[in-house]
C-alpha cells in the first residue's frame, strides 16, 4: 500500500441539488498517469477539484500518503494544477508567472531566477521570460501554464483538460511532451480529458466516468479491449453493441445463432450485451456466411472505408480497408476471440446501433467549451 | 451629413461648455458686473488667497471628499468582494437593496439621515450631533453603492480559476487577494473611487441637512451667496477648480492613451 499516493473513499457531491459524484472510491499510485475520462458533465472535473482542494466532498474522505486531507486548504497541499485555459495571471510576465510559487515561499532571488530560467528552458519557452501572457500562443501559454506548476515541486500534477483550447496538430505535439515530462520530472499526472484518443495515447491507467459514477478503471487495453458495460464500449472507439444470451461458459448467441467466445462467468440464459469492434469484423461472401444483409452507406475516413450493413434491421459498423458499393450484399465473420461479452446495464440498448449513424456524436464529443459545464452549478456566479 | 455631423458636434460641445467658459471669462472682468466684460484683471485671483474663509471652506469639502472616498471605496471593495462570492438568490436580494438608495431623491436621503443623527444624538447624549462626523457619515453612506456597482462587474469578468489557481500556488486566501484579485479589479477600484470623489465633493442636497455650524462644505456656503450678488472670488475659485479636475482626466486619459499604445507595439 506504500506506493498509493492518493485514495478517494465514498466521495459524493452534489450542487443544488444535483449529484455530481456518486460514492466513488479510487486509489492513485505514485508516479502514475491517470486519467479522468467521461462526457461534460461526468463529474471528472469535480473529482479533480476535491483532489486539488477548491471543493469539499459532502462526504467521504480523501487521503494523501495516508494521510485525511479533507480539511487541509489547497494552498497546504502538495499538489498543483494546470486549469482549464490556463488561468495565467494577466498582469504578470512569464517570468514572474513561472516564479510565483517561489516568491510565495520566499525563496532567495538567485534561486528563485536559476530555477525560473531552467524551467522556462525545459518548456521551450527562451526569450519569452519578459512577455506579457496575453501575447502569447495558445501552446505557448499551455507550456506557461505547465512550468508555473511543476516549479513548485508537486507530488502530484493536477490537468484539468489542459489541450482542450489547441488545435489538433499542436495538441499531438503537446500530448507527447506530456508524457515525456511526466517521465521526466517522475511526479504523479492525473489528467482530466473528455477525448478519448488523447486517454488511450497518454495514460498507464483509465477512469472512464459517466454520471457521477465510475463505469470503469484499467489500462488503455483494458478499457477498449474488455469493456465493462455498454457506455464504456460505445464511448471508447467504435462499437456494434448487440443483444445476446449466453448459452453457457465460451458460448453466446446472437440473432438466435449460437458463437465460440472467450467469455465466461454468466448465468446459464444470461441476457447479455455484446460488443464487436469494427475494425474486427471480416467481410465474405453472402452465401459463406450465416450473417448477411445489405450495405447502406459507405463513407471514407483515410485509412480506412466504414461501411454500415443492415443485418437483419440492425446496423452494424465494419471499417475495412477494402472498398465495397452501397447495396452490395455481404456476409460477416465473427471470430471468437474478437467477441466480447458484457452483463446487461443501466446502459443496454442506448448504444451501439448504428441506425441513425452520423458525424453528429463526433462532432458533440470534441466540444471542449461544455467541459466546464459540470460545474456551471457552482460557477454561475453574478 | 457627414457636414451636418460635424456641426451637430460642435453644436453640442458649445452647449456643454459654454457657461464654463462665461464663468472662466467672467473670473478675469476688472469689475463686479456679470453683464459686461469691462476689462482684464488679476485682483480677484488676489483676493482669494486673501480670503480664509473661502480657503477654509474649500479645504474642509476636500478633507470630507478624501476620506469618504478612501473609506467608501475600501468598504465597497469588500462588499463587492462578498457579494460575488454569495449565492445567486442573496446576491440579486443585496443587490436590490444596494441600489434603491441610489433611485432614492436625494432630499429624501439628506432628511432621513438628518431624523437618523438626531435621534443617535439624543441616544448618545450628544448636544449638537450636526457637524464634521454627520456629514462624513452622510458622504459615506450615498457614495457606497456607486463603488460597489463599479467594482462589481470587473469580479464579474475575471477568471475564476485566478484566485484558484493563487491558492493552488501557495496563497493564503488574503495573499491570493492583494496578490491577485486586486490588481485585477484595480480599474473598477479606481473609476469608483473617483466617482466616489465627484459625488462627494459636489454634493448640496443632501450635505445641507446635516452639516453643522462647526463644519460647513463649499457647495452649502456658496448657495446662500447666491441669494447676495455672487463676488467674483467665488467665480474664480471654480475656475480653479475646473480646471484642476480638467488637467487630472485629462494625464489620466493620456496614462491610459500611452499604455494602449504600447500594449500595440508588445505585440
Amino acid at each position: 500500500m506504500s506506493d498509493v499516493i492518493i485514495q478517494l473513499e465514498n466521495i459524493s457531491v452534489a450542487f443544488g441539488g444535483t449529484d455530481i459524484l456518486k460514492n466513488l472510491n479510487l486509489t492513485i499510485k505514485d508516479k502514475e498517469f491517470v486519467t479522468f475520462l467521461g462526457p461534460s458533465g461526468c463529474g471528472k472535473t469535480t473529482t479533480l477539484r476535491i483532489i486539488g482542494g477548491f471543493v469539499r466532498p459532502d462526504s467521504g474522505a480523501v487521503y494523501f500518503d495516508g494521510y485525511n486531507i479533507n480539511d487541509t486548504p489547497p494552498y497546504k497541499r502538495q499538489v498543483n494544477t494546470v486549469f482549464q485555459r490556463y488561468a495565467l495571471f494577466p498582469h504578470l510576465n512569464v517570468f514572474e508567472n513561472i516564479a510565483f510559487g517561489l516568491r510565495i515561499k520566499k525563496l532567495p532571488e538567485k534561486e528563485i531566477k536559476e530555477k525560473v530560467m531552467q524551467m522556462i528552458e525545459r518548456v521551450n519557452l527562451k526569450g519569452f521570460a519578459n512577455r506579457k501572457t496575453n501575447n502569447l500562443s495558445g501552446g505557448q501559454q499551455q507550456r506557461v501554464a505547465i512550468a508555473r506548476a511543476l516549479i513548485n515541486n508537486p507530488r502530484v500534477l493536477l490537468l484539468d483538460e489542459p489541450l482542450g483550447a489547441l488545435d489538433m496538430k499542436l495538441r499531438k505535439d503537446m500530448q507527447m511532451e506530456l508524457k515525456k515530462i511526466q517521465q521526466e520530472s517522475n511526479i504523479t499526472f492525473i489528467y482530466v480529458t473528455h477525448d478519448q484518443e488523447e486517454a488511450l495515447s497518454m495514460s498507464d491507467r483509465v477512469v472512464v466516468m459517466d454520471n457521477g459514477i465510475i463505469q470503469q478503471i484499467g489500462t488503455p487495453q483494458d478499457i477498449y479491449n474488455e469493456p465493462s458495460n455498454a457506455f464504456v464500449a460505445d464511448f471508447i472507439g467504435e462499437s456494434n453493441i448487440l443483444d445476446g444470451i449466453m448459452i453457457e461458459d465460451y458460448m453466446v448467441s446472437i440473432f438466435g445463432q449460437k458463437y465460440k467466445c472467450l467469455d465466461k462467468g454468466f448465468d446459464r440464459y444470461e441476457p447479455v450485451d455484446v460488443v464487436i469492434r469494427p475494425e474486427d469484423i471480416q467481410i465474405l461472401d453472402p452465401d459463406k456466411s450465416s450473417l448477411s444483409g445489405v450495405i447502406t452507406n459507405v463513407t471514407f475516413k483515410g485509412v480506412h472505408y466504414e461501411i454500415i450493413v443492415d443485418i437483419k434491421g440492425f446496423k452494424w459498423m465494419i471499417q475495412s480497408t477494402e472498398f465495397h458499393r452501397v447495396g452490395e450484399w455481404i456476409g460477416i465473420a465473427l471470430l471468437p476471440d474478437l467477441i466480447h461479452v458484457m452483463k446487461k446495464s443501466e446502459y443496454s440498448g442506448q448504444f451501439g446501433d448504428y441506425s441513425s449513424y452520423s458525424e453528429e456524436y463526433d462532432a458533440l464529443s470534441d466540444d471542449s467549451e461544455e467541459s466546464s459545464d459540470e460545474f456551471s452549478e457552482q460557477e454561475e456566479e453574478l | 451629413m457627414k457636414k451636418f455631423n460635424k456641426i451637430f458636434t460642435v453644436l453640442v460641445y458649445i452647449f456643454l461648455y459654454a457657461p464654463i467658459l462665461v464663468l472662466i471669462v467672467f473670473s478675469f472682468n476688472s469689475t463686479k458686473s456679470t453683464i459686461d466684460f469691462t476689462g482684464f484683471t488679476l485682483k480677484w485671483y488676489r483676493e482669494l488667497f486673501t480670503r480664509p474663509d473661502l480657503l477654509k471652506l474649500l479645504m474642509n469639502t476636500l478633507i470630507i471628499a478624501v476620506i469618504a472616498s478612501v473609506v467608501s471605496t475600501v468598504l465597497g471593495t469588500m462588499a463587492a468582494v462578498g457579494i460575488s462570492s454569495m449565492k445567486r438568490r442573496s446576491r440579486s436580494m443585496v443587490l436590490t437593496a444596494t441600489n434603491i438608495p441610489m433611485t432614492n431623491p436625494d432630499i429624501v436621503t439628506g432628511v432621513s439621515l438628518a431624523l437618523l443623527f438626531v435621534f443617535a444624538g439624543t441616544f448618545l447624549r450628544i448636544n449638537d450631533v450636526f457637524g464634521f462626523w454627520t456629514l462624513l457619515i452622510a458622504h459615506i453612506t450615498f457614495c457606497l453603492p456607486y463603488v460597489i456597482l463599479s467594482v462589481l462587474p470587473k469580479i464579474k469578468q475575471m477568471d475564476k480559476n485566478l484566485t484558484d489557481a493563487a491558492l493552488d500556488l501557495g496563497c493564503t486566501p488574503t495573499q491570493s487577494f492583494f496578490k491577485i484579485m486586486l490588481p485585477e479589479i484595480l480599474p473598477g477600484i479606481i473609476s469608483g473611487a473617483t466617482m466616489a470623489f465627484t459625488l462627494s465633493l459636489d454634493d448640496f442636497v443632501i450635505s445641507y441637512f446635516v452639516y453643522g455650524a462647526s463644519f460647513s462644505t463649499l457647495p452649502i456656503e456658496i448657495y446662500s451667496y447666491t441669494k447676495k450678488p455672487m463676488p467674483p472670488t467665488v467665480f474664480v475659485l471654480f475656475t480653479i477648480m475646473f480646471t484642476v479636475i480638467f488637467l487630472l482626466l485629462f494625464f489620466m486619459n493620456m496614462a491610459e492613451y500611452k499604455k494602449s499604445k504600447k500594449k500595440k507595439i508588445d505585440l
